[in-house]
């Protein structure tokens, strides 16, 4: 059964429709990227995934719980972070991690085993203590992808979550990504960002509420006869 | 139950890393508390006045005591002609001249009255009525004592609220509007502004996407500030017994419970501001301006509701405020236990109910 699947999904704000019957499903493992202009609908169609916005029309299904009706347990099995941050700036790196911890009903001791792990992995113990608005941009961002997996999530879904930050740091934080994925967390990701597209196992590009081409970036380049995802998306982007 | 531990911790956390706001939360109410009671008072204390007593005789120096005794006048210069009177305006401290003519007390007593002159600044025409109405009732005591029916041509004016406000302290009047008025405004502000900020820093997001449900984030967000809002309300009681020597006759225990009512009330106020804003500063700006001009103007805070036209007194209504004016000057003032204040306690209480049920209810939406 795959992760996410869904069926004519559709989204509209009054006459506007922000998402037009998208279908499409993901596997398991699956590093997903969710490519489109800004508006092209990433956003729209992501939030309903998590069940923060409720679908005009269509099927989805996340983690085998349907959005509909089972929001509260997508919600459980899902983790997220979003271009703007999703952590908490006043409050020390350690603070941030319990809390998310936390809410997502981790008990104490496993949160405490986990922060350490966490901190080791990042190589941030000497930061534990510092507040995150002290921390540099990439390395919120990295922490922030770590807490948005501390529950261990099936699935995680990341909104532009690189933005603003330079190529090395952003290499780093897609080593995090693989290694997620290399244990079997599903990573559904938007980016504007050509160069990490090719790093996703395989791409969907929206155009217009519209998925508009899907496969793994070899296939696309090969479809579209292009060297690089850049000129992928262009000729898409074009050719409306 | 564990997830709102954690989220009220959290909730602490900004409050007391966040200097500023919790200089806001309790400077505010402080600096407010006495700005608006000393500043918004028209009671007039140790007015400098000069006296030009021509009579000087056992009666008249009596009449001169009393008006030293209270707290209202001090006698600056005793005047020895009427020359000097000119001349002790002119200076600008003297606010007002008692001039007491000869024979006072043998006219009071033979001729049956006595006079007494008033030479008031009119240059601030408003002090000058009040200064002239507190001497006219110290005069009206002195010729009570003196057990006269004889006619003295100055009389007390006497007015309903007398009864409670024997002295006409207007502190008695204006402390309880200040305190609601402060109460509200903090509580509703904090809460707006805290919830607003999470939207606007969009970390509201991931507390949407996290397994916990609505109600939780609000409750969660809120209470810590329930805590902070009734502390608040304490330093506000505190200050008007302390500071404006307002009484409190009633029952503590239930003027405590009801300033927690009052607190739930604001704060659901402010709930219901952020579900509807999505910036700090709007928030700010809608609890302050949205709360501030229709409570100071239809509260009966400032302008008493019983002489606004029928269309602003059913309005008035509408705001909390009005209600708990009524509860805290009937429990601090007259003594009234919750057997004469239950309708008012009752309606803030559908107030808070209605505000909290509405605000889940918008935040649900927001949600799905």
């Amino acid at each position: 059964m795959h992760p996410i699947v869904t069926k004519e999904l559709t989204k509209k704000f009054g006459a506007f429709i922000a998402t037009n019957a998208i279908t499409f499903e993901v596997k398991e493992g699956e590093i997903f990227g969710f490519l489109g202009a800004n508006g092209a609908g990433k956003t729209t169609a992501m939030r309903m995934l998590c069940g923060l916005l409720r679908p005009s029309s269509g099927e989805a299904k996340v983690a085998g719980f349907d959005v509909y009706t089972q929001a509260d347990k997508v919600k459980q099995n899902i983790g997220y972070m979003s271009q703007r941050f999703s952590l908490y700036e006043d409050l020390k790196v350690k603070e941030n991690i319990r809390f998310y911890g936390g809410i997502y009903g981790l008990s104490n001791n496993v949160i405490k085993e986990k922060t350490k792990q966490l901190l080791q992995k990042l190589q941030m113990e000497a930061e534990a203590e510092q507040l995150v608005s002290a921390l540099p941009l990439g390395w919120k961002q990295k922490l922030a992808f770590s807490v948005a997996i501390l529950h261990d999530p099936s699935i995680v879904f990341l909104d532009e979550p690189t933005g603003g930050v330079d190529p090395v740091t952003r290499r780093q934080f897609w080593d995090l990504i693989y290694e997620a994925a290399g244990r079997g967390v599903t990573v559904f990701v938007t980016t504007h960002y050509m160069d990490e597209a090719e790093y996703c196992d395989r791409i969907s590009i929206m155009v217009d509420g519209r998925i508009q081409a899907l496969d793994t970036p070899r296939q696309l380049k090969a479809q579209f006869q292009a060297d690089s995802m850049d000129d992928v998306f262009l000729k898409l982007a074009r050719g409306k | 139950m564990r997830q709102f531990f954690v989220f009220a911790r959290k909730e602490f956390y900004h409050i007391f890393r966040d200097k500023r706001t919790l200089l806001i939360l309790f400077g505010m109410p402080v600096v407010q508390i006495v700005l608006f009671g000393f500043a918004i008072t028209n009671e007039i204390k140790n007015a400098e006045i000069a006296v030009l007593d021509q009579s000087r005789d056992y009666y008249s120096n009596r009449l001169v005591q009393q008006l030293q005794a209270g707290s209202y006048f001090k006698i600056d210069q005793e005047l020895q002609s009427h020359q000097a009177i000119e001349a002790a305006f002119k200076e600008g401290r003297i606010k007002m001249v008692v001039v007491i003519p000869p024979k006072f007390g043998e006219s009071f007593f033979h001729l049956h009255k006595a006079q007494v002159q008033l030479l008031a600044d009119a240059g601030d025409p408003n002090t000058a009525t009040t200064l002239i109405n507190y001497a006219r009732a110290i005069i009206g005591n002195y010729q009570q004592q003196l057990n006269g029916p004889q006619a003295m041509p100055l009389t007390i004016n006497t007015t309903v609220r007398m009864q409670y406000n024997p002295a006409l302290k207007s502190v008695f009047l204006f402390v309880p509007g200040v305190m609601t008025l402060i109460l509200l405004l903090v509580s509703a502000m904090m809460t707006s502004i805290t919830i607003a900020r999470e939207k606007e820093l969009g970390t509201m997001e991931i507390l949407l996407v996290s397994p916990l449900p609505p109600a939780m984030i609000v409750t969660g967000k809120v209470v810590p500030y329930i805590a902070l809002a009734f502390i608040n309300a304490l330093v506000i009681l505190g200050m008007g017994v302390w500071l404006f020597g307002m009484p409190i006759k009633g029952n503590i225990v239930l003027l405590l419970l009801e300033c927690a009512l009052f607190v739930l009330t604001s704060l659901g106020l402010g709930i219901l501001i952020s579900t509807v804003t999505d910036k700090q500063q709007t928030a700010m700006m809608a609890s302050m301006m949205g709360l501030l001009m229709p409570t100071v103007l239809l509260s009966g805070f400032i302008f008493p509701v019983e002489s606004m036209p029928l269309p602003l007194q059913l309005l008035s209504n509408v705001m909390p405020a009005k209600w708990f004016i009524i509860i805290l000057k009937d429990i601090m003032l007259k003594g009234s236990g919750l057997r004469d204040i239950w309708p008012q306690s009752l309606v803030l209480c559908g107030m808070t109910l209605l505000f909290v049920t509405i605000s889940i209810r918008k935040f649900k939406i927001r949600l799905s």
